[in-house]
C-alpha cells in the first residue's frame, strides 16, 4: 500500500456493471515524507468517507477491487484507509 | 518477496475492516547493497517487527490473505520475517545484530 492524499472526485454515469455506486476519487500518491510522487491515480473509495483534502492509503492491482462491496469489479486503486497519522520511528524508540 | 527497513507506522480509524487492530509499517525499500532505493510500501505487520529492524516483505494478495484468514479482502503487503543476515555474491550486506 501506499500513501497517498484526495485531490479530487471523479463523476461517471455510464460505468461498467457492478461499479454502480462506487465513488471514484481522484488520488495523488506521496512519499513517505508526504511529498507528491509520481502522476495522479483515479481510484475508488473503498471506506466511503474518504474526501478532497484527506491523507489516506490505498492499494493497487487486482486487490483494489476487494475493497469494494462487490470484488469481481474493473478496479486497479482503492483507498483503504485514512492516515490519521504517520509516525516516523527512530531504530530502538521500542514502539 | 521484498526486503525492507521499517521506519514508522501509519495510525488510522476509518479503514477497510481487514486492517481492524493490526499494525500498518511503514518500510523502506532496501536494494542488494542494503541501502534504501527510495521506495517504500505500507505493510501489514504479522510477526511484531520493531522500528529500525529489516524485514522480510510479502507483497502478493493470495498470500496475504492467506495469513490474515480472510477472503477477500484488499490486502497485499506484509511483513513476514525479520532479517538477520543478507549475503551478495559472497558479501554480508545486512549482518546479524545491525
Amino acid at each position: 500500500m501506499q500513501l497517498g492524499r484526495v485531490i479530487g472526485t471523479v463523476v461517471a454515469t455510464m460505468k461498467y456493471e457492478g461499479l454502480e455506486g462506487v465513488k471514484l476519487l481522484i488520488v495523488q500518491p506521496l512519499d513517505r515524507h508526504l511529498d507528491p510522487e509520481g502522476r495522479p491515480v483515479v481510484a475508488a473509495d473503498g471506506v466511503h468517507m474518504a474526501g478532497p483534502g484527506e491523507l489516506i492509503y490505498f492499494v493497487g492491482s487486482r486487490e483494489a477491487a476487494q475493497a469494494l462491496p462487490e470484488t469481481f469489479v474493473p478496479v486497479d486503486h482503492a483507498i483503504v484507509g485514512i492516515a490519521d497519522a504517520v509516525d516516523e520511528l527512530s531504530p530502538g524508540s521500542g514502539s | 518477496m521484498k526486503v525492507g527497513r521499517v521506519v514508522g507506522t501509519v495510525v488510522s480509524t476509518i479503514n477497510s475492516p481487514v486492517f481492524d487492530g493490526r499494525k500498518l509499517l511503514l518500510c523502506d525499500l532496501l536494494g542488494t547493497d542494503g541501502e534504501a532505493t527510495g521506495g517504500y510500501v505500507i505493510a501489514v505487520d504479522a510477526v511484531d517487527a520493531g522500528a529500525g529492524e529489516v524485514v522480510l516483505i510479502l507483497d502478493e494478495g493470495t498470500g496475504a490473505r492467506q495469513i490474515v484468514q480472510q477472503d477477500p479482502a484488499p490486502i497485499r503487503a506484509m511483513v513476514v520475517g525479520v532479517v538477520d543476515e543478507m549475503m551478495v555474491d559472497g558479501a554480508s550486506v545486512i549482518t546479524p545484530g545491525m
